[in-house]
């Protein structure tokens, strides 16, 4: 059974995620912060992959997502500048989408909009188990609602068929 | 109105405390505006601005009939609401299941002697 995730809505500009796992805060860090963890597991749904994953983990430092659809080749991306970094408890970091839009992406150097959204997390461990605390603030509550509704796309992520041979997989 | 836009009134009116808190009483049965006004400790105006909004957004109705025009509760908005917030819930219960996955798997891998 997995975890219950909870999502609220604090204001109109907000979405709050919050998780418990059974690991420290540290491993969850890395899995947030090294490329080669992070494109193991924040994946769309199955056909999903994450070909381009860079991080340079630093106050102003960027980082950039790309995912791609192993075989009808679409594929959206993500990009920001790191904001605050205290390993590893909080992590502050501006978040843009681009290529839903079915325009170019350009992979090496997006275009930074002057009004992006704001992430923060906060991973508190109590004896070994660690509740991450996602809150991410749009800079409209239409942007809000259009990420919330993200969930209905296939952008980030809707169907997850095959979801536990997914798991398995990474498992294995 | 189409539904995106319905959808963004019914998240913006959620987003108030108080608006949230009058949802919950007209949940156990209409109300009129004094009734409203009397617990949350508010002018009958400021509860008449809160149940404009509410009505805008379609989580409520006002009976136009009856002088002391009772609020009371829309379910279909509500439902509309909760329904695109658990999908985008889904979306990260799944992404997080595969980093319990990862996790599991890093562990084993690197056991933390202050575990045993």
């Amino acid at each position: 059974m997995p975890k219950p995730v909870k999502v609220t809505t604090p204001s109109d500009c907000e979405v709050e995620v919050v998780r418990t796992f059974d690991a420290p805060a540290q491993l969850i860090w890395d899995c947030h912060t090294r490329p080669e963890l992070v494109s193991r597991w924040l994946l769309g749904p199955d056909g999903w992959g994450m070909p381009h994953c860079v991080i340079d983990l630093s106050v102003g430092g960027r980082y950039r997502y790309v995912w791609r659809h192993l075989t009808n080749g679409r594929a959206f991306g993500s990009y920001g500048r790191y904001r605050e970094v205290v390993a590893p408890h909080h992590l502050v970091f501006t978040e843009e989408m681009d290529g839903l839009d079915g325009r170019p992406m350009d992979i090496d150097n997006p275009v930074e909009g002057p009004n992006p959204s704001v992430n923060t997390m906060d991973l508190t461990e109590v004896g070994g188990r660690t509740t991450l605390r996602l809150n991410m603030r749009f800079p409209s509550s239409a942007i809000r609602d259009m990420a919330l509704k993200s969930g209905m796309t296939d952008g980030m992520g809707v169907s997850f068929d095959r979801l536990e041979a997914v798991i398995a997989d990474v498992t294995a | 109105m189409p539904p995106s836009s319905s959808l963004d009134a019914t998240f913006a009116a959620l987003a108030d405390p108080t608006r949230r808190a009058i949802l919950a009483r007209l949940v156990t049965g209409e109300a009129s505006v004094s009734e409203l006004a009397e617990p949350f400790a508010m002018s009958q105006p400021a509860i008449s601005k809160h149940l404009k909004v509410l009505e805008r957004a379609g989580l409520i109705s006002r009976s136009h009939d009856a002088q002391r025009r009772p609020a009371r509760i829309e379910a279909k908005p509500l439902q509309e609401a909760s329904m695109w917030i658990e999908r985008y819930r889904e979306l990260w219960e799944a992404a997080y299941g595969r980093l319990d996955s990862l996790l599991a798997d890093l562990q084993a891998q690197r056991p933390d002697p202050k575990e045993d």
